[in-house]
């Protein structure tokens, strides 16, 4: 694949509901995603956004439109697209090492070479020493950790994000946002991420897509152009999220009213 | 629905569950099943009919079923089955219940109580109610008395075991406050400490009913005169296939609207619980 | 003190209660002492039943009716508890039916499998079989039905195809409600297998209880029941270690 971008979004769109009472959720975006970027959805609550991400993911069949990576159409989930969700979704019964071993197990990976993945992954998320633990002893940044972790070990080229630190308190969001922009400069995905959070999406993000209210769809995108390794008190960095905190709040309000 | 069994895609998509039904396609659905049931039962008796398979007997049809329960309502026999059969369920399960629920009260409530019945109740709660069965018998003979007396003990022990979880899980301050408004002694009782293991006690007695229903067809296989175990077991020694299957269907039908019954009564009780 | 130590007194002090009731009427003669045998006629009808190896042959014989009727309830019920999760319609057929026919108590059908399949082994073990089967497969598919949609969505993610999903999501993520349904089968079939045996057997813990009515020997009914009890709470307490074992995840925290 030379050239291309990695994700293509062509004329999605989605309702749900039985047929005859259908409800819009995502109304024709068209979106490209370059290879090694991190685009961030933003939008208000229910305007879609997970949806799309869902769609991307390969769980739900767009209503109209064609998503493409590398060029070849999107049919279900694969491990080339790895997901990691809001909810963590660590399976609960297999251990730290269990969880991120689970990929490479699927694809009958040597044993050996089993270990090395994880230590890796492990290493790189900080949490070697808890390789034996259950999910229930972990704590909430830990176990998005852990997502993280089973997502990368997996080696996919499209990791899909939704939410993923919408669940953890201030602090260990910010901590989590460092690790993720330190991982990205490392490992280099390309990364579609879902959020609610401006300054969140002004961190992370090379750009950012704010999303219109349901029916979502795209309202404007903003290109971030700041250095790889972001100050949140810059005044370019606050510029930035006053400027789509702006083209938020315009939708924000067309939910109130 | 594009494939009988779910794929990975529609597995993600909808979970096990599957996609939400509108509320006619569901009834729909419900509806074809029983019809299908009840078509391949009629299908299976008239295919061993008609192609001989073995004994006809053995493999009744639904008609012949509903036929033979017509027959036993024509002749005025039914209702004395049902009616001795209930009434049995109904003073035993109400003699259970009010024991259960009066000890479970007790024992819960008063430590001594409960160090006296607990261990009790403990040794006897592994035995099978059945494996007491005959010592009934041997008891107080093979009459009334030991029917009854079996179903009491059959339901006291479910009874008896979620009034006193009902009543141990109290918030003890509300006991406090109870207190320190007044409530003493009797007051106390009837007033906090019942309403407030009601949900429990009522858990209680949708198993004991249930029970009930489950342990009188075996007293009344044994030395029994009238009765739907009677019915049944009646319908064995004389090959009537029919007969046994309609009783067991009647047994079906009082013991459902037995449980519904106590459902409807936790609903008006508990209403507290889900507010609307 | 430990909940095993309480339990142990408590069953101590119901079993000294007993015997002061039981010996206290043999010597007043409230009522007919054959009627209320102490725990030493009860202990010496073991002693005799377990010489002479009749004790061992009821209680194989009904062991090993539950094992099969159970196992076989068992297997079904999870087969098809999973394939409930795996094939909507299949559940959306199965649902009202069962409604229709788990009303009806299992025992009301015991004559029907003995007219069925004759008052030999097979019909007890059918029986068996049939009445634990509904509660069983009923809980399973509960079970398998709850497994949460984002466990599927990550593990088909990370390249799981449908048999991988049911063995490594499905089937561990059920698994609390699938132990706790084998704990009420098991519960169930010990309920019922003594309905079985009064009628038709000439062996088993049952049969051997009614003979305990026939002949008139209250001593024997009571230690048949006994005997039950301790099975029982054996096969329970094997089934709940086996659960913390296997559960261990759970209660991590």
């Amino acid at each position: 694949m030379t050239g291309g971008p990695k994700i293509q979004i062509r004329g999605v769109a989605k309702s749900f509901g039985a047929a005859g009472r259908t409800a819009p959720a995502l109304a024709e975006v068209d979106l490209d995603v370059a290879e090694r970027e991190l685009v961030c959805l933003l939008g208000p609550s229910g305007c879609g956004k997970s949806t799309l991400l869902n769609i991307v993911a390969g769980f739900l069949a767009p209503s109209t439109g064609i998503v493409l990576v590398d060029g070849r159409p999107v049919t279900g989930p694969a491990p080339e697209r790895g997901v990691v969700f809001q909810e963590y979704a660590l399976f609960p019964w297999l251990t730290v090492t269990g969880n991120v071993e689970f990929g490479p197990l699927l694809q009958s990976r040597p044993a050996a070479e089993r270990k090395r993945t994880v230590d890796r992954y492990l290493d790189l998320v900080g949490l070697r020493v808890h390789a034996d633990k259950f999910p229930a002893q972990l704590s909430g940044g830990m176990k998005q950790r852990v997502a993280i972790a089973r997502a990368l070990a997996n080696d996919p080229t499209v990791i899909l994000m939704d939410e993923p630190f919408g669940a953890l308190d201030a602090q260990t969001r910010e901590v989590l946002q460092d690790e993720l922009s330190h991982i990205q400069r490392v490992e280099h995905k390309t990364i579609l991420f879902v959020t609610h959070s401006i300054r969140e999406a002004v961190y992370l993000a090379d750009r950012v897509v704010v999303m219109t209210s349901a029916p979502g769809r795209i309202k404007q995108v903003f290109p971030i152009k700041l250095p790889e390794v972001r100050d949140r008190f810059a005044p370019e960095f606050t510029q930035y999220e006053s400027d789509i905190t702006r083209v938020v709040k315009e939708e924000v309000a067309k939910v109130r009213e | 629905m594009a494939s009988f069994v779910s794929n990975v895609s529609t597995l993600v998509e909808s979970g096990l569950r599957g996609p939400a039904l509108t509320r006619r396609r569901a009834l729909a659905l419900r509806v074809g099943a029983v019809i299908a049931f009840v078509a391949l039962w009629s299908g299976l008796a008239g295919l061993v009919v008609a192609l001989r398979l073995f004994n006809p007997i053995f493999l009744p049809g639904p008609w012949l079923v509903l036929g033979s329960l017509a027959e036993l309502a024509a002749k005025g026999q039914l209702w004395g089955h049902v009616g001795a059969t209930l009434e049995r369920v109904a003073i035993g399960f109400g003699t259970g219940a009010a024991l259960g629920v009066a000890l479970g009260l007790a024992a819960g409530y008063l430590v001594p109580v409960r160090n006296v019945v607990e261990p009790i109740v403990e040794m006897l709660r592994p035995i099978p109610p059945l494996a007491v069965l005959p010592l009934f018998i041997v008891w107080v003979g093979i009459g009334e008395p030991s029917k009854i007396g079996f179903i009491t003990y059959a339901t006291f022990f479910p009874i008896f075991l979620t009034t006193v979880t009902g009543v141990r899980q109290i918030d003890p301050l509300l006991l406090r406050a109870a207190r320190s408004l007044g409530a003493r002694g009797l007051a106390l009782f009837t007033r906090v400490i019942l309403p407030a293991a009601l949900p429990d006690i009522l858990i209680g007695l949708r198993l004991g009913v249930a029970l009930a229903f489950f342990v009188i067809v075996i007293s009344e296989f044994i030395g029994a005169e009238q009765g739907l175990g009677y019915l049944i077991n009646d319908g064995r020694n004389f090959f009537l296939v029919p007969q046994m299957l309609g009783a067991a269907v009647v047994l079906g039908l009082l013991g459902y609207a037995g449980s519904e019954l106590v459902r409807l009564l936790e609903r008006r009780l508990t209403r507290w619980q889900h507010p609307a | 003190m430990s909940a095993a130590a309480t339990r142990a007194i408590a069953m101590l002090s119901a079993l000294a209660l007993w015997a002061v009731v039981a010996h206290g009427n043999a010597w007043l003669e409230v009522v007919n002492p054959v009627l209320l045998p102490t725990p030493v006629e009860v202990g010496r009808v073991a002693v005799d039943l377990t010489r002479s190896g009749e004790l061992a042959r009821h209680f194989v014989t009904s062991l090993g009716r539950i094992a099969q009727g159970f196992g076989l309830a068992a297997v079904a019920a999870l087969g098809l508890g999973l394939l409930v999760g795996l094939c909507v319609p299949l559940r959306l057929m199965t649902e009202p039916v069962i409604e229709f026919v788990r009303p009806i108590p299992p025992l009301a059908f015991l004559p029907m499998f003995l007219v069925w399949f004759g008052l030999g082994e097979a019909s007890k073990v059918a029986f068996i079989g049939y009445t634990t089967f509904f509660p069983m497969f009923v809980a399973m598919a509960a079970s398998v039905l709850r497994v949460d949609v984002v466990l599927l969505r990550a593990a088909a993610s990370l390249g799981a195809s449908r048999a991988d999903l049911v063995r490594r999501v499905m089937l561990p993520a059920a698994l609390p409600g699938i132990v706790v349904a084998l704990r009420l089968g098991v519960g169930l079939a010990l309920f019922v297998i003594v309905g079985a045996e009064f009628m038709g057997a000439d062996a088993g813990l049952g049969h051997l209880i009614m003979e305990g009515r026939t002949f008139f020997n209250p001593a024997q009914i009571v230690m048949g029941a006994l005997v039950l009890g301790l099975l029982g709470s054996v096969i329970n307490t094997l089934l709940l270690a086996a659960e913390r074992r296997l559960l261990r995840w759970r209660a991590a925290a």
